[in-house]
């Protein structure tokens, strides 16, 4: 069996969000980049599935060459080769397509891809690449099984959960659940030396065309100083929900 | 050029995210001068949406069970026949499942966590949450198809009745690629995405054997019950109800969280919530800086005058 993890680059989540050249772009500068976490928790899931079932976990990343230190990341967590399409992501639609070419290339039985990245949330890569490669699909994918032909997943919904099964290929949109963050593999020095001997390939993008342009960004508007209230007047905080906020 | 709206249902019902829905998209067809109709799901109450101002509502039969690809290929369809060029719909679970599926379909670009009316009609530029509710972007859909996944509570429920006509389709069985199969749970519980308000409780409480506490006020105030991320962690209360970055979404009116320190991880997946209420011993936790409203105090000793106080309130 053959695992294709996406991987995204993004901003950490203690990362200050700036915007420069008048609000058109994110501020890089000073911002640490992660891989993003619900990739992370499918990437944790890809290697535990090849420890037990003897496949492959590639990995890859639509993005620039400073993507490249998350790529290595993954490589010295476990996974077999890297991929990278060399272009600045511009929407969901080019990164689906471009992933999905590699997906019909090299024929993978399962492709994991978080169920949204935590810089655009725009939660819709994993459902596009399923659609593009007529594959089956599972959102919000909290358990995993699979043999060589087929699996059962559970997706968590907004009241419950509800068990899927079917015959691969398929994609799903990982999230926690589907391991813990106490699972999480941090590399240790052997997978990072391994990890730079493992084959990293750089493939030309295809698709320039975007569906969507970013006008401009927006921070948040400043916050106003929390009210506080005694814990012996705490009926003047049911006035204040309900004839400020007026939301009881 | 119709504006269409996906109006989800449960157990035969309008989910409220349909009435807001319906109401975002009454306000855009009447700004591009064109109808508004509307897709369902088995809707035993169809004349119910008129007053949020749908004019034509299709309504499909089907006893499949949800299933996002034959729910995806259905909407298209119908979407077609009825000459849509915007497609507007929630932001549920099931909703960010189908959509994907469909952008794909149609070849339409797709907004989703989109919080205002657009800004600019044509062409059509949506402001958006990103950077898990730090910042905002205006986005530009180019594609002819286009569509709109607001979130819950961004827009409001706006009346303006319309005379509608409905139309049944029955869909033909339809093979299915996955078998699925609904996990019980237990069913009465408001859910986080549905909810108007939710209370949240950290690991100031102490121990899950005093979670009646979030249990009591949720109750009190008709709200769904959640937890930070260490709770859940723990195994005080289920994955299910942990909220935050990595947890499920929050865009309530009012968020109340109880002994909840506020990493900076569980603010951002709370941040889209309109309100926030704060109750914790150390005036120092990061919380209070992103709260709306503040007690410092014992939650032991707060929460249960709240909900007296609460009581009293509801039944006057």
């Amino acid at each position: 069996m053959k695992i294709l993890v996406c991987i995204s680059s993004v901003p950490d989540t203690t990362s200050r969000i700036n915007f420069i050249e008048n609000e058109t772009q994110f501020d890089r500068s000073g911002v640490q980049y992660v891989i993003n976490p619900n990739d992370e928790f499918g990437l944790t899931r890809a290697i535990w599935l090849k420890e037990k079932e003897s496949c492959e976990v590639h990995v890859i990343c639509v993005g620039g060459i400073d993507t490249d230190p998350i790529l290595r990341k993954a490589l010295a967590v476990g996974a077999d080769q890297a991929f990278r399409v060399d272009t600045k992501p511009l929407d969901a639609n080019q990164v689906a397509k471009e992933i999905s070419d590699l997906v019909k290339e090299k024929e993978y039985n399962l492709i994991i891809a978080g169920r949204e990245s935590i810089d655009y949330n725009g939660g819709m890569v994993p459902g596009m690449i399923a659609t593009l490669i007529n594959a089956n699909y599972v959102s919000n994918c909290v358990s995993l099984d699979v043999d060589q032909s087929n699996f059962k997943a559970i997706r968590e919904t907004d009241g419950g959960k509800e068990e899927i099964s079917g015959s691969l290929p398929l994609v799903i949109g990982s999230q926690k659940g589907l391991v813990e963050e106490s699972d999480l593999i941090i590399p240790n020095m052997r997978g990072i030396m391994m990890s730079r001997k493992k084959p990293l390939t750089i493939i030309q993008a295809k698709y320039q065309t975007h569906q969507t342009q970013t006008v401009k960004y927006q921070k948040l508007p400043p916050k106003s100083e929390v009210k506080l209230v005694k814990p012996e007047k705490i009926n003047d905080l049911i006035d204040l929900l309900h004839n400020e906020a007026k939301v009881i | 050029m119709a504006v269409i709206v996906y109006l989800e249902t449960e157990n035969g019902n309008f989910k409220k995210s349909a009435l807001e829905v319906s109401s975002y998209g009454r306000k855009l067809a009447d700004e591009k001068k064109t109808n508004l109709c509307g897709i369902t799901f088995n809707s035993s109450d169809p004349f119910k949406i008129k007053k949020y101002g749908v004019e034509k509502l299709i309504n499909i039969k089907t006893d499949h069970v949800f299933d996002a690809k034959i729910y995806a290929d259905l909407l298209c369809k119908n979407f077609k026949d009825l000459g849509g060029t915007i497609f507007i719909t929630g932001s549920s679970a099931d909703s960010r499942f189908i959509f994907p599926i469909i952008s794909i379909l149609l070849d339409a670009s797709y907004a989703t966590n989109v919080v205002e009316f657009p800004s600019s009609i044509s062409p059509l530029v949506l402001k958006r949450s990103v950077f898990t509710n730090k910042a905002f972007v205006f986005t530009e859909l180019k594609t002819k198809y286009k569509i709109i996944g607001i979130l819950n509570n961004s827009f409001g429920i706006f009346e303006s009745e319309r005379k509608l006509i409905v139309k049944d389709y029955i869909s033909e069985s339809l093979d299915s690629n996955v078998q699925v199969e609904l996990i019980k749970e237990d069913g009465e519980k408001i859910s986080i995405a549905d909810a108007e308000i939710v209370v949240s409780g950290g690991r100031g409480l102490k121990g899950p054997e005093n979670w009646n506490l979030v249990e009591d006020l949720a109750k009190t105030l008709g709200a769904a019950t959640a937890c930070s991320k260490p709770v859940s962690d723990m195994g005080w209360r289920p994955h299910s109800e942990h909220v935050g970055q990595t947890g499920k979404p929050v865009a309530s009116n009012l968020y109340i969280a109880i002994g909840v320190s506020g990493a900076i991880q569980h603010l951002a997946g709370i941040n889209a919530s309109k309100y926030k209420v704060v109750i914790n011993n150390d005036p120092e936790a990061p919380f209070f800086k992103a709260a709306d409203y503040g007690v410092v105090g014992d939650a032991f000793d707060v929460v249960p005058k709240l909900i007296e106080g609460l009581k009293k309130f509801k039944s006057k």
